[in-house]
């Protein structure tokens, strides 16, 4: 790949990749062109920005040599973010305390019905393709935001970095189908606290950021939801496994 | 922005320690966000700068799941043995999730709607 550089450039390369510089600035390229095409394609749900920068940087990575462990030794500073990130989603969920109070029952109901019959489907339908126990367990968790998913796929047995792709996998599916499925269920389009309720429960941050370009209430429901269902895998599931 | 992300900070690391010292399920920034929203309710209101680095933050959630999703790279070989599973089991556990979730949600406010409006005649 390199062979055509001057000694110099090659030099320059070996330097920079040891730093984690070049991690870090792919990951903030990548997004920004990604969001570029998706503004472009005018929200086009299957344009969804992670896909397509995870897309891009694969292809850098493979095309360059650069193995996955020297990427993210720059970019976990991104992935760090996560952590206040979920810390933040307080803020949102605050906002919505009134609605939250007088809509208490319901949510809670929605909440355990759908995560509950999320798990279920996703261990029956993988356990009857005869997919082995390491992802089973890992498929488990994929509907919660990544630190969650990773710290419970680690307590059940499954392999935490599986997760985190099932995880964002899950997000990205969510959110391009959300709005047509939820259509197709008469939802209707001006039900915003459903409609982000639903993808916050099954799609995570993901779904939570799709939410929040419909509406702030739609993204403070998804908030909630994702919060609620964080909560809710983290408890229950080492239980049932 | 600089004091909202030491807030974040703060309550994520009372969260880690807390989870640590009693041993708890939950991650760290779960507990920190649960610590978060108790605070805000006990104060009640939110200050500007946090709810300026918040939105902030928010706005840019899914840049943050991208290191992560990039991490696919380590699973071709699983993925590629066993994709029929993932991607079946992924599909419609994410179908059944949105719609079990949206109409549990709609089904029961209607139900107590119903239940308000009769108490009411």
């Amino acid at each position: 790949m390199m062979t055509d550089m001057t000694p110099q450039l090659v030099d320059i390369w070996v330097y920079l990749a040891a730093t984690p510089l070049l991690g870090l600035t792919i990951t903030l390229l990548a997004y920004q062109m990604a969001q570029a095409l998706y503004k472009r394609l005018k929200g086009n749900p299957l344009a969804n920005p992670v896909a397509v920068a995870v897309l891009l940087i694969i292809g850098v990575l493979l095309l360059s040599g650069t193995p996955y462990q020297t990427y993210f030794d720059g970019a976990k500073f991104v992935h760090f973010l996560l952590g206040p990130a979920t810390v933040a989603l307080a803020v949102p969920l605050y906002g919505q305390l009134p609605r939250l109070k007088k809509m208490l029952t319901p949510l809670t109901l929605a909440l355990l019905a759908g995560s509950l019959c999320g798990i279920a489907t996703a261990l029956g339908v993988a356990w009857a393709l005869g997919a082995s126990k390491a992802t089973l367990l890992s498929l488990a968790p994929k509907s919660v935001t990544t630190p969650i998913a990773m710290g419970v796929a680690e307590k059940i047995g499954g392999l935490p970095s599986l997760t985190a792709v099932l995880v964002v996998m899950t997000g990205v599916l969510g959110a391009v189908m959300a709005r047509s499925l939820l259509r197709l269920l008469r939802i209707r389009d001006d039900d915003h606290a459903t409609f982000g309720f639903a993808v916050g429960v099954a799609a995570h941050g993901i779904g939570t950021a799709r939410a929040f370009q419909l509406s702030e209430t739609a993204g403070a429901f998804a908030a909630l939801a994702m919060g609620l269902n964080g909560v809710a895998t983290a408890l229950l599931l080492p239980l049932f496994l | 922005m600089i004091a909202g992300l030491t807030i974040l900070l703060l309550f994520q690391l009372a969260g880690e320690v807390l989870a640590h010292l009693f041993a708890l399920p939950l991650p760290g920034p779960v507990i920190g966000m649960a610590l978060l929203f108790i605070g805000l309710a006990l104060r009640g209101g939110v200050p500007a700068f946090l709810e300026q680095t918040s939105t902030g933050l928010l706005s840019h959630l899914s840049l943050l799941f991208v290191p992560a999703g990039v991490g696919v790279m380590l699973h071709f070989q699983r993925i590629a043995n066993e994709w029929q599973a993932i991607a079946c089991a992924l599909l419609l556990s994410t179908a059944v999730t949105l719609a079990v979730s949206a109409w549990t949600l709609r089904g029961m406010q209607r139900l107590l709607q119903r239940r308000s409006d009769s108490n009411e005649m």
